[in-house]
């Protein structure tokens, strides 16, 4: 396909570097230098989706950041990327991009049907809709996923990698137009470091789209100069195509850089994105402005521009984005626009301007080039739907509330409107600062803020590049100096060639046909979230007098693109419907990210492995190579269960169950926490922090203890052994062990800092390998002649020191399974090898490893809790059964007095209970709902739910633990859990159904 | 995103620290002694302060340490950084005295 609309010459394209791409599978050719948005013009190419709610065609209408429209596809399979900007993708060869929106093609879409019935989705259609009755919602829903969300996730994981740097910087300078460059070249001088950043590929900003001259040079060539200049400053960091996308409180900014120029695939070697974090001592915006459109009839038609991206395309990419071109203005700048294409050898049918006589030097300059101005007059509407085939101009009253006198019919294709413009206000407002309302021409300006921060340029509404220049040298120096930073010689500030005088603006925010809004055609505000000036109105109406709230039932400005260019016009119109002045209704709030940013630089390396990191315990290649499948506590990895050949999950629990019941089982129990706690004060510190009482624990004596949050809930628990005079050691929970240590190191340091304690984890110090069975005292012996394993030498709850296998070892016999059980502790070095001693020696034994299921099954045997599944936070020890282990002497203890709270010694709390199923064969869902009796269906009054549940090999029947209210005096009730497919009835029993008097684990 | 000088280790950014919920509220001498209502007060109320605020930060991933810190909520400035069992300096108390007042 030729290149209909490529200028012979100009632009800053390199013609002798052709590039190919696609566009909907169609091949095209453009330009490096090129974006997807200009070749696509270039191609003769402007429509290019559908929009969101009405499917209405549309096109591009920027050359920049604030596209509303021009979203894409852009590539297939695992680089895919949804809702790309055209205008923001440099051209690379082998490019692939597909419109979005649109079902089969942009051209001819069945979702435009929408677009007849747009009657019935007015403002708040959302809202309003999940507001009717539920039967209304099964109509609406299939229409409204169908119409929800434009572009399409990837399926497949991210080809991609990307990364995350740190920076800190004197000055941060966002923005590298005329007035950054010049700040940029201030602040170096001066010796501060500095990091010039800009999301274009190049430097200079709104100076690449412009045919100014600076010091009597091509703008170009003074931003070479000082592009030149800042590179061999060591000091400088430029970072281009890179976005300053958020900027946070104690002047933090986050950037996205992308690193290839290929913005869809990464470089050999190189992350495709970067993520930097940046402390700034002072940050300079140079963030330029957007031009806002005028809001005309039909301004969403393909051709439908904004003045300034005819002249970006003219003049930076050599094409013109039509063949007969309008302009649209309320001021002289646009007529840059007109005198651009018309130099360019492009066709430019008129000029419309809203006012009456204008009379500026640029006006002057049309007319005397043969371009019709037509004066006080206005677009009253838009003719042809996919492609403009004219527009029809009334003029305009002496209010500018209505058009009078005869309709006049231009022949064109493109128009590019200008409204004037919007300093880029976003990242002062993303830290707090404040925007002030300039009445003389209608915009608004950055205000006072709480940052290290100054605007220049543009971006602080001084639109001239004199102005640019001048105000952005200013702030460089001034950031300097405020640093304490001067320059010994300062740079030249370059001088903008023949800066001309505008005249003021007229501002208009709506353009009026001879209907009201709505009634004639659309006024789009808002084209990426099909938002128009009678929804605006309609909001108005109904009682939405906060800009915030009728932001959100409009969703005005809340697309990706955030409402840069419709917001303002958006606001006035919401003012004007409210009889306020803009500044009185306000703006919402801009908040980041300032364009979007993909998931994945937010992610960095933080991606499959590098996720979150895997603690192992010393064995963890024994219980690897043994097959076992993997269960992660917290950060841990344990082994889970370890099925042989061809059996099934609960074969191999049941297995492993009966294994520990009858003979021996080895359990790895590395990961349990373990705290040391030493000082003179250690025990009145357990005391305090436990519910029983610790004063009078002998050394080689171990204790359970439970501990509580001061709201008297279960919080933790574990055994902790008295090693000594003022030496203790702590276990915890697997998961809650760093929790239990900040926890604990909160009271010491904030509450009670004259207690002497201290506390060191040593959790990774030990391997803990915990033998448990019948056989576990015989096969023990075998190893250890140091230590007497006489029941009434070493009798349950206490510890010995010693060698096993002749290595230094602490062996407590302590029993979470309900079994003769020793936990033998050794230096985490020599875990494996005694590991793999144990388990050989005890093959005699019929030793067998045992996971984490067989150890839950286990202790629920024993009715033993598990903190975090039989509490979740609003369980009290009472609740459990537990107060055998609360003191009733103690004086005080964390939580104590919450114990005692008018809520929670309520008589029908939620208690611990065994449950056991009508048909012992049947194993309860865990998380199950308890109800006292059944409905034919739901809601049924919920008196508890299932905690734990598992079947039990040892007494041939399922068992089950349940939080019941009032559950210790329903013993004997029959409960029901009912089911999607059927209803399981079960008894209340107690919770121990194995061994309730502890002889196995005494014994 | 913070800048926190931790008075053990210095200027480290906010992702270090965990934040610790109102300063200078000591555990009651004898819980026993109190109503409900006075231990429901100590237990669950906290101040929500636009203004200067007191409260105590922990320095998770450095030092470990506690430490209070007066922030401005509203503009987050962080106005002074004083270590656990001290008292806000003088001027801060007149800021908050201030606040209250007017």
């Amino acid at each position: 396909m030729s290149q209909s609309h490529r200028l012979m010459n100009g632009g800053r394209i390199d013609r002798s570097k052709q590039i190919d791409f696609y566009f909907n599978g169609r091949l095209m050719s453009g330009y490096e230098g090129d974006t997807l948005a200009s070749a696509l013009l270039a191609n003769g190419v402007n429509l290019i989706g559908r929009s969101f709610k009405y499917h209405r065609p549309r096109g591009i209408v920027t050359a920049g950041t604030e596209e509303p429209n021009a979203l894409v596809q852009l590539e297939r399979g695992s680089r895919t990327i949804s809702n790309m900007l055209a205008t923001r993708i440099p051209l690379y060869e082998g490019l692939d991009a597909s419109s979005v929106n649109c079902w089969p093609s942009p051209s001819y879409d069945v979702m435009a049907v929408n677009g007849l019935f747009h009657r019935l989705l007015p403002a708040g259609f959302y809202y309003k809709t999940f507001m009717w009755p539920v039967s209304g919602w099964k109509v609406y829903e299939h229409f409204i996923r169908r119409a929800a969300g434009l572009g399409k996730s990837p399926e497949e994981p991210d080809a991609d990698t990307y990364d995350k740097m740190n920076a800190h910087a004197d000055v941060v300078i966002i923005g590298a137009g005329p007035s950054g460059l010049s700040a940029a070249r201030a602040a170096a001088a001066t010796g501060a470091r500095v990091i010039l950043v800009d999301e274009q590929t190049e430097l200079g900003g709104q100076l690449l789209n412009e045919t100014f001259e600076i010091d009597e040079k091509p703008a170009a060539d003074w931003v070479a100069d000082v592009e030149g200049e800042l590179m061999a400053n060591p000091d400088v960091t430029i970072l281009k195509h890179t976005t300053a996308f958020g900027y946070y409180d104690h002047n933090f900014i986050g950037l996205l850089q992308n690193r290839s120029d290929n913005v869809a695939y990464g470089e050999d070697g190189r992350t495709r994105q970067r993520v930097w974090r940046v402390r700034a001592k002072r940050v300079i915006l140079a963030t330029g402005a957007i031009e806002r459109p005028l809001i005309y009839s039909d301004n969403d038609r393909p051709g439908c521009m904004l003045a300034s991206a005819l002249r970006a395309y003219v003049n930076r990419y050599g094409v013109t984005p039509g063949k007969r071109h309008v302009i649209f203005t309320n001021n002289d700048d646009a007529y840059r626009s007109a005198l651009d294409l018309k130099s360019a050898g492009a066709v430019v049918a008129c000029v419309v301007d809203v006012r009456k006589d204008p009379s500026g030097e640029l006006v002057s300059r049309a007319i005397e080039a043969g371009i019709e101005v037509i004066d006080n007059s206005a677009i009253t509407g838009v003719l042809g739907s996919k492609k403009i085939r004219g527009i029809e101009i009334m003029k305009l009253t002496d209010d500018g509330e209505n058009v009078t006198g005869k309709p006049r019919t231009i022949s064109c294709d493109t128009i590019g409107s200008s409204g004037g413009w919007n300093p880029v206000v976003h990242l002062h407002s993303h830290s707090a600062g404040k925007n002030t309302w300039r009445d003389e021409d209608g915009v608004f300006v950055p205000g006072d803020t709480l940052q290290a921060e100054a605007a220049c340029g543009a971006a602080n509404g001084s639109f001239s590049l004199a102005q640019a220049l001048n105000e952005g040298d200013f702030a460089g120096i001034d950031a300097c100096s405020k640093l304490g930073m001067t320059a010994k010689k300062r740079p030249a500030v370059g001088k903008a060639t023949a800066d001309v005088d505008e005249t003021p603006w007229r501002t208009l925010w709506y353009i009026p046909t001879t209907k009201p809004a709505g009634q004639r055609g659309k006024h789009f505000l808002d084209q990426q979230n099909d938002v128009t000036v009678a929804d605006v109105q309609l909001a108005a109406r109904e009682g939405y007098r906060s800009v915030e709230h009728a932001k959100r039932y409009t969703t005005l400005g809340m697309a990706t693109d955030q409402g840069k260019t419709g917001n303002i016009p958006g606001h006035a119109i919401l003012s004007a419907a409210l009889g306020q002045t803009i500044p009185q209704t306000g703006t919402t709030t801009f908040r980041p990210p300032y364009s979007p940013v993909t998931m994945g630089a937010l992610a960095g390396r933080a991606v499959g492995e590098f996720f979150d990191p895997i603690r192992r315990t010393p064995m963890h290649d024994w219980h690897e190579q043994a097959g076992c499948l993997w269960e992660d506590v917290s950060q841990w990895r344990r082994p889970w269960y370890y099925p042989l050949e061809g059996e099934s999950m609960q074969d191999a629990v049941s297995r492993e169950c009966l294994a520990v019941r009858n003979s021996v089982g080895m359990l790895d129990a590395t990961t349990l926490g373990k705290i040391d706690i030493q000082g003179p004060d250690a025990a009145e510190f357990l005391n305090r922090m436990y519910t029983n009482a610790w004063l009078k624990l002998a050394p080689g004596k171990c204790r359970y203890g439970l501990m509580l949050g001061e709201d008297g809930m279960v919080m933790d628990d574990g055994v902790t052994s008295c090693l000594g005079e003022n030496h203790y050691l702590m276990t915890t929970t697997s998961g809650g062990a760093p929790r239990v240590l900040a926890w604990l190191e909160e009271w010491l340091q904030t509450e009670w800092p004259d207690l002497k304690v201290y506390l060191t984890s040593v959790t990774e110090q030990f391997a803990t390998l915990q033998l448990a069975g019948p056989n576990a005292r015989d096969l023990l012996s075998e190893f250890t002649s140091d230590i007497d394993l006489d029941p009434e030498a070493f009798p349950f709850m206490s510890w010995k020191d010693g060698t096993v296998g002749g290595i230094p070892a602490r062996v407590y016999r302590i029993s979470f399974t309900g079994e003769l059980s020793y936990e033998i502790n050794v230096p985490a070095s020599c875990g494996l090898s005694l590991w793999t001693d144990i388990m050989n020696a005890g093959e005699k034994y019929g030793i067998t490893p045992f996971g984490t299921e067989t150890m839950h099954v286990l202790r629920a045997e024993k009715g033993f809790i598990i903190v975090g599944q039989e509490t979740d936070g609003t369980v009290t020890p009472i609740d459990l059964g537990m107060d055998w282990i609360v003191s009733k002497k103690k004086p005080d203890f964390i939580g104590k007095r919450s114990l005692s709270r008018e809520d929670t010694i309520r008589d029908d709390r939620k208690h611990l209970v065994g449950l056991k199923t009508a048909d012992p064969a049947e194993v309860l869902p865990e998380g199950g709902q308890i109800v006292a009796a059944t409905r034919p269906e739901p809601p049924m009054d919920m008196i508890g739910h299932v905690t734990s549940s598992y079947w039990s090999a040892a007494l041939d029947q399922s068992i089950a633990m349940a939080l019941v209210k009032n559950g210790r005096n329903r013993k004997g009730d029959t409960v029901y859990v009912p089911m999607k497919d059927k209803t399981i009835a079960c008894e209340i029993v107690d919770p121990i159904f194995y061994d309730p008097e502890g002889s196995r684990m005494n014994g | 995103m913070f800048l926190i000088t931790c008075p053990f280790c210095g200027e480290r950014e906010e992702s270090e620290f965990s934040y610790g919920h109102e300063a200078h509220i000591a555990r009651p001498e004898n819980p026993e002694k109190l109503s409900d209502a006075e231990w429901a007060d100590y237990l669950f109320m906290r101040k929500n302060t636009k203004g200067v605020h007191l409260e105590r930060w922990v320095h998770t991933a450095g030092c470990r340490r506690w430490f209070n810190a007066a922030r401005n909520t509203h503009t987050n400035e962080i106005l002074a950084i004083y270590k656990m069992g001290e008292q806000p300096p003088k001027e801060i108390k007149a800021m908050i005295e201030k606040g209250k007042t007017s």
